[in-house]
């Protein structure tokens, strides 16, 4: 069933795609059981894009596919999270916003189309953050834990990883052209499935992930097998607000806690 | 094939018995929320029956995500190679799969004996009682039908059990199926002449296979590969769930003087999977992947082992995280 926003939208890039302002649309259309991606480059096909509040899944990681975008300005429909993602990658020089429009649906359920990353900051800012009550339970139950506890909770989750890959596929963040576990001169994580291996790998993932981790919880939804690796990356996020004072909202345009040296830091290893 | 009948409680028992034999069993089990995934059990109780499909397929009893071929040991210039033990793999009974899983067994077998017999899935396979329950429902993944399977179909099953009024109807179809069941006779009854037709799922052809296969053979060229590819992620979920999916990875495990080789589950949908070591890479780009998992499975398979690389159970539909539903890409090709 389509909503008059989802009308809108289509119109809207339709008349883009139609007068040459843009030369790819993605978004959403309907799929077997929930939207999906879709990707429309014909204005006759925009009647098919729909973007309401199942329309989750974080569309931004295809903008640093080079295959698929190419040299086409592109139209992305951004919720909140892959607006998070937008402004991270802008800040990490992977997205060009003059070959961007970035279209969102406020509370109001008004069509928006941003300027400026300031717009988008702003934005992201003021709007309310979505509710993931059962992210949000789990969360609890875990910090409740002990140390001995939580460690036999996460081996058991990840000893069931089979390493397909899919957490890494889905994250925006993950656009390495070769990833870590590929690397094998040397070896830096063993690649098979195993509980120390698998352990190994999401342990790497979430370092990689901290400080510039939207918390759109893409990898986790991604993993076939449900296991919930995106509280690692969460949790990780919460520990950089604690320890450096950074939070998402104020990384997002600067630097991340790993990467960033300030000559204030206590650290002097660098110097 | 004789036909028989097994009671709910006489079902406890049997598996019971074959628990206290030493066999061990695996089945669907209830992993939280909606997901159902094979499990070790000791008692029926812990069987999940109201599920359509377990997340995972049941391939791993015979070809595990990740095993041991051999280790060695260096010591003084003598090396001790310890190779896989047969004798220490132990006899399983996977209990409750559907039929589209044990069909699988079959294209499973015919690529580890392709050019010559893969010793480890053969013995893994020889220890292996494959125990299938017909399906009462299907979902909107599923596409047995459209395969030549059927909620119903009985190929790679030693037994096939359906649930009828009170018990179940049970097909004791290969030597390895009579075996179990002459072993634990008081376990079950004459047959009582049910119907099983009128207790299985319906499940309407979504494609014609025929035509597809044909319309594969003139289409590597086709641009319809690019279209369907875009928003495949190129992650192994898909090829990780897939009871047929075959391919492998060799990896050394070494510790300097001692260490092991290991064979993995891999998949063509990953970036490195054909990366040769010039740097150059035949399947390039998503499009080329996706184009060889289709083909793969429903060109090159049925031409070069007169077996179909697919049996419809429809896990990779499920598991995609973008939805790259394969029936319907393969009734739009």
């Amino acid at each position: 069933m389509k909503n008059t926003f989802s009308s809108e939208l289509s119109q809207k890039v339709a008349s883009m795609l139609e007068s040459g302002e843009v030369q790819l649309v993605i978004g959403y259309e309907e799929g077997t059981k929930r939207p999906r991606p879709c990707f429309i480059s014909d204005a006759a096909d925009a009647g098919k894009l729909i973007f309401d509040e199942r329309c989750t899944g974080n569309l931004t990681v295809y903008l640093t596919k080079k295959e698929l975008i190419g040299d086409s300005k592109v139209v992305v429909t951004a919720s909140y999270f892959a607006l998070r993602s937008i402004l991270r990658l802008l800040t990490e020089n992977q997205v060009n916003l003059e070959k961007l429009v970035v279209l969102t649906v406020s509370a109001e359920g008004h069509l928006i189309q941003f300027e400026t990353t300031d717009d988008i900051a702003a934005f992201i800012k003021s709007a309310p953050v979505p509710a993931r009550e059962d992210d949000q339970v789990l969360m609890q139950k875990l910090e409740a834990m002990s140390r001995e506890e939580r460690w036999e909770f996460w081996s058991e989750e990840l000893s069931k990883c089979f390493k397909c890959y899919a957490c890494r596929a889905a994250c925006p963040m993950c656009y390495c052209t070769k990833c870590v576990v590929e690397e094998n001169r040397p070896q830096w994580i063993q690649p098979w499935a195993s509980t120390l291996a698998n352990i190994e790998w999401h342990i790497n993932r979430a370092m990689h992930m901290t400080g510039r981790c939207s918390d759109c919880g893409a990898c986790g939804s991604a993993c076939p097998l449900g296991l919930p690796v995106h509280l690692l990356s969460k949790k990780i996020t919460e520990e950089v607000e604690t320890s450096f004072g950074m939070n998402l909202n104020d990384t997002l345009q600067g630097g991340n806690a790993l990467s960033t040296f300030k000559p204030e830091d206590k650290e002097t290893f660098i110097k | 094939m004789e036909k028989r009948f097994i009671s709910q409680p006489s079902l406890v028992r049997w598996l019971d018995k074959l628990n206290s034999e030493g066999k061990h069993i695996y089945a669907p089990v209830k992993k939280g929320g909606e997901r159902v995934d094979f499990g070790r059990i000791s008692s029926v109780d812990q069987v999940s029956f109201d599920h359509v499909q377990t997340t995972q397929s049941a391939k791993s009893v015979a070809f595990p995500r990740t095993e041991v071929l051999f280790s060695y040991q260096k010591e003084k210039g003598k090396v001790q190679l310890d190779n896989f033990d047969p004798e220490k793999m132990p006899s399983t009974v996977v209990f409750g799969l559907h039929p589209c899983d044990a069909a699988a067994f079959n294209p499973l077998t015919a690529i580890f004996s392709w050019n010559s017999r893969d010793e480890l899935y053969d013995a893994r396979l020889e220890r292996t009682f494959i125990v299938t329950f017909s399906c009462t429902k299907a979902d909107e993944s599923c596409f047995c039908t459209s395969v030549n399977g059927g909620p119903g179909n009985t190929t790679g099953s030693d037994i096939q059990l359906t649930p009828v009024k009170e018990g179940f109807l049970v097909e004791i179809l290969t030597e390895k199926g009579i075996a179990l069941v002459k072993a634990n006779e008081d376990c079950f009854e004459a047959d009582r002449g049910e119907v099983k037709e009128d207790y299985l799922a319906k499940l309407p052809l979504k494609f014609d296979v025929k035509a597809v296969q044909e319309r594969l053979n003139t289409a590597f060229d086709s641009p319809i590969w690019k279209k369907q590819s875009q928003r495949c992620l190129g992650c192994g979920a898909c090829a990780f769930v897939c009871p047929t999916c075959a391919c492998f990875d060799i990896q050394e495990d070494a510790h300097g003087a001692k260490g092991k080789r290991l064979r993995c589950w891999d998949s063509c949908g990953f970036a490195l999977f054909t990366l040769h070591t010039s740097g150059h890479n035949p399947r390039e780009v998503q499009a080329q992947r996706w184009r060889q998992r289709l083909l793969h499975k429903f060109s090159y398979m049925p031409e070069r082992l007169s077996v179909r690389g697919c049996t419809g159970c429809g896990r990779c539909s499920r598991a995609c995280p973008v939805d790259m539903n394969i029936s319907e890409h393969l009734g739009s090709i």
